[in-house]
């Protein structure tokens, strides 16, 4: 093969923060005092935290260093199925940071806050746009939160015709948030095999939507990187037994322009801004998760709400029958004006593109990997791509052996084990923000590590042998937790 | 477009390798009747420019310092962020990593990580913190969750000097579950009526927070004697971090969770978010947190390293059994935090809180002296609820017209205290700003 951009460079080590730095100094310009001392009564105070004291330049090495311990999607390709590591526009980060949006306080009364109060609300217009849906709120922090909205509203919605349902449909495909969220609202999740070509069939949701059923949870394109062709069907079952269909919108990424979810039977959908809309991941967020609805169960959204009145926008929480404030100011604002800057640099036919490259990406990845890695499913897929394990059992490697490997190769391996249905599941999802040579250099790297598992599975199983750190061990960190130091 | 890489030769080639003519044959899987016909009714693409002066616009149309003196807290505070910070923080190897999963390759992450969640528990007097969570409030309603799952009892008493959005974000996440949330009153001197507890039995929780919504110091001793005294847990909320600088931790009076907001460390207030949720318990409590933890391991040549860990309690694996759904976090934030406290260090951190408290008591004595209302008798940190001379609602609006945000008004969420404002003052209001914020109050 060409080189590999996998290369060991100098890394240099770093001792954690309190193993560094001298009593007496400080990092921080410390202003003088302009005012007398007032000490607190003695009971009160305590001997402050034992924290190291360093100087600026130790602190400035020290993150510096550990930054160079980390891959990120500027590093190189981040592949991670179902988590759209796209590229982060750098004038997203500018614009966020802008010193009227940065230091401005959430509770200023509306008229001190008008671009910020217009900018949240033409970001719920845009939102409106793409989902087809009708109200929008963008106060949920992340795609989890916005579950939790969504199915805070499902509650709200049965609660108020009279009478509560006990039971949620949840696909076996589904990510782990999906139960965990329907859960926090007492409604205990009924798992739903997905049919033989991998997406839901309607006769086992009409088998199983009955009167004690809220409503399904379905997620489109699925965790397997198919479309569920059969939603308008499933939508009207759901729909004629009383109950609502709530979308997970985290693979919007691939039907942007193609599909609005409004106009296919789905009632409430939530929206990963740090997925779809390219705003930043961090290491684990923050992120943000607007949640969409048909009109009427605007009523319901979270408050404050931002209104327009005469061309003035002001927050309202005159909406009595709302679930309430899902966080204590107005969501993640920094992240909005990302995702708002992001749409208002693609437009319309930019972001139609944007799914359409990014299917041609995994469609491409998956027609190249075909041959040594096995397709879940024998068919083409959205925006991203699911293999099993079956080509490799038997060859004495794993799923994890493989991913391990691609590290050393200079690649973030792809999402693994996951989704559970599918046997040593690799879930790949380029994004259409890579290069067709990016992508080359990835399958020519896992069809490499493919070819030394069976001519030198000694070099995958001890990969990886040029990060910081070689494989962890994860069992004895769960055994003995050391949580702090 | 710049994001989007692919030149016409990428495409007709790569639409070759699958087979295809076109790339809206890539949707076959989309039946007919799923498509959307039209065209998105979106503005048309703007160039990096034009986009850098509308939103420039409109950040211009805010009222922020220098313009304005905004004597605003309420659970967003202005501090000084060190150059270092933002500047580290924006290295992109931390800005566009994700959750680390592949723990080899982001060990950057996840040693910030561990040394913010050491940091944490150090600054709250407890043993162990969880990796972050989205903010003050929501990590507030997961500590009652939690303190629910630890107990088995149904019942929280939360103090009403909480912060109002905090109790909502409660309200919200208690809604659905039927579980009973009680609000005890507060007394004559600002602070938490803990009598009261003792009316109530078979409480899962007491919650408390200190410095409270109007900037007074609560007695967690007494709290936590209290609560513990009827079995329940004593969960204790800030939303000022700072305030630990120079105040007993919450863990060294007895806490058994804590819960708050770590905005002061480093994080712009940015309309009020992201910020920092922190949660932080004993020990024995570990395996019932919410969240993400990371933990300290060794490689195989024996060398240390960190990772997730005790990822049994969630929702990847446990599902609807997981202690939270939460899974995307604000992992950058409390790096940012991490960064802050390690630039203050613990003698700069004693310093910054007795300043901020030196500073907040001048202008409390000084419209004090010039006569206006300090509503309680209790010490505070950084706020303090005063009434003005002529009523406070009508000076409110007048300071507004001489670019004086006078804090925020109370009447909304406490009745009671209509007329009345909750004043804010941090290192970064200079004596002159108080000084004519209290000529312009007595004026």
């Amino acid at each position: 093969m060409s080189e590999s951009i996998g290369t060991t460079g100098l890394i240099l080590n770093e001792p954690l923060l309190w193993e560094r730095g001298k009593k007496g100094r400080c990092g921080f310009s410390m202003p003088a005092g302009d005012v007398p001392p007032s000490p607190l009564p003695a009971g009160l105070t305590g001997d402050g935290p034992d924290f190291p004291d360093l100087s600026e330049i130790e602190v400035v090495r020290h993150y510096t260093r550990l930054s160079t311990w980390n891959f990120g999607v500027d590093t190189g390709l981040y592949p991670l199925g179902s988590c759209t590591m796209k590229y982060n526009p750098k004038i997203n980060e500018k614009l966020a940071s802008l010193r009227g949006f940065a230091v401005a306080h959430p509770l200023l009364p509306s008229e001190f806050s008008q671009g910020a109060l217009r900018l949240m609300f033409d970001l719920e217009r845009f939102l409106v746009a793409i989902t087809g849906l009708d109200a929008v709120t963008l106060q949920p922090a992340a795609g989890a939160q916005g579950e939790l909205t969504g199915m805070l509203i499902v509650h709200a919605y049965h609660r108020n015709r009279g009478r509560q349902r006990t039971k949620i449909l949840i696909p076996d495909t589904a990510h782990g948030t999906n139960p965990a969220s329907a859960a926090l609202c007492g409604y205990a999740p009924v798992p739903m095999p997905s049919g033989p070509d991998g997406i839901l069939l309607p006769k086992v949701v009409a088998g199983l939507m009955d009167g004690e059923t809220a409503g399904i949870m379905i997620t489109n394109p699925n965790t397997l990187g198919l479309f569920e062709a059969n939603i308008l069907e499933i939508a009207r079952i759901v729909h004629d037994r009383g109950g609502l269909v709530y979308g997970d919108g985290a693979n919007m990424n691939a039907v942007l322009g193609v599909v609005r979810p409004g106009e296919i039977g789905v009632d409430i959908l939530h929206l990963n801004l740090h997925k779809t809309f390219s705003t930043p991941h961090g290491g684990g967020g923050p992120g943000a998760g607007p949640v969409a609805v048909r009109k009427d169960l605007a009523r319901f959204l979270p408050v404050p709400r931002v209104i327009e009145r005469n061309g003035t926008y002001e927050l309202s929480e005159d909406f009595p029958e709302s679930v309430g404030r899902v966080m204590a100011f107005h969501g993640h604002f920094g992240v909005l004006v990302r995702a708002y800057a992001y749409i208002l640099s693609m437009g319309p036919d930019g972001l139609k593109q944007v799914s359409r490259l990014a299917v041609l990406n995994a469609n491409y990845l998956r027609e190249k990997l075909k041959d040594v890695l096995h397709p879940a499913f024998d068919r083409p897929c959205m925006h991203e791509c699911v293999f099993s394990d079956r080509n490799q059992q038997g060859t004495g490697i794993t799923t994890l052996e493989m991913a391990k490997r691609l590290m050393d190769y200079g690649y973030h391996p792809p999402t693994i084990y996951f989704p559970l249905v599918v046997h040593g599941a690799i879930m790949i999802e380029p994004t259409e923000t890579e290069t067709k040579e990016d992508l080359d250099g990835f399958i020519e790297a896992f069809r490499s590590v493919v070819r030394e598992a069976s001519e030198n599975l000694g070099v995958v199983r001890e990969a990886p042998v040029r990060c910081k750190v070689k494989r962890l061990d994860e069992t004895a960190a769960a055994r003995n937790p050391c949580l702090a130091g | 477009m710049r994001y989007l890489p692919h030149t016409d030769d990428d495409i007709s080639a790569m639409l070759g390798v699958v087979g295809l003519k076109e790339l809206d044959d890539l949707f076959a899987a989309v039946p007919g009747n799923c498509r959307f016909g039209g065209a998105l009714q979106l503005p048309e693409a703007m160039s990096e420019w034009a986009l850098e002066e509308h939103v420039g616009r409109l950040a211009c149309r805010m009222g922020v310092s220098p313009e304005y003196s905004v004597f605003l807290g309420a659970g967003s505070y202005d501090h000084y962020i060190p150059a270092t910070v933002s500047h580290l923080l924006g290295r992109s190897e931390f800005v566009t990593s994700y959750t680390p999963y592949q723990p080899e390759m982001l060990q950057g992450t996840l040693q910030g990580i561990y040394e913010y969640q050491t940091l944490t528990a150090r600054l709250l007097g407890m043993e162990v913190a969880t990796a972050s969570h989205y903010d003050g409030a929501t990590a507030l309603a997961e500590a009652l969750l939690m303190a629910v799952r630890i107990t088995k009892r149904k019942k929280v008493a939360l103090s009403r000097a909480i912060h109002p959005h905090y109790r909502q974000v409660v309200r919200t996440y208690f809604a659905p579950t039927g579980y009973e949330l009680l609000e005890i009153p507060y007394l004559e001197t600002g602070l938490t009526d803990l009598a009261r507890l003792e009316e109530i039995r078979d409480l899962a929780a007491v919650a408390v927070q200190s410095p409270n919504f109007f900037g007074c110091i609560e007695n967690l001793q007494a709290a936590a004697e209290k609560a513990h005294s009827g079995g329940a847990l004593l969960v204790s909320g800030f939303t000022e971090a700072l305030a630990f600088g120079l105040l007993k931790s919450p863990g060294s009076q007895g806490a058994d969770i804590v819960a708050g907001e770590g905005q002061s460390l480093g994080i712009p207030r940015s309309f009020g978010g992201p910020a920092l949720g922190m949660l932080a318990s004993r020990k024995q409590h570990m395996r019932s947190l919410p969240g993400r933890l990371v933990g300290q391991t060794k490689d195989r040549d024996g060398k240390r390293g960190f990772v997730l860990t005790l990822a049994t309690r969630e929702q990847h694996i446990r599902r609807e059994k997981a202690t939270s759904n939460i899974c995307s976090n604000n992992s950058l934030c409390a790096l940012a935090a991490a960064m802050y406290m390690a630039s203050l260090g613990g003698t700069g951190i004693r310093q910054l809180a007795a300043l901020n408290h030196d500073k907040a008591e001048y202008l409390k004595n000084a419209l004090r002296d010039a006569g206006c209302a300090i509503r309680f008798s209790s010490p505070t940190f950084n706020e303090f609820v005063v009434g003005f001379p002529g009523g406070y609602d009508a000076r409110y609006r007048r300071l507004l017209d001489r670019k004086i945000v006078a804090g925020l008004p109370l009447g909304a969420h406490y009745p009671e205290l209509a007329d009345h404002g909750l004043l804010c003052v941090t290192e970064t209001c200079s004596r002159e700003e108080m000084d004519r914020l209290v000529r312009e109050v007595t004026a």
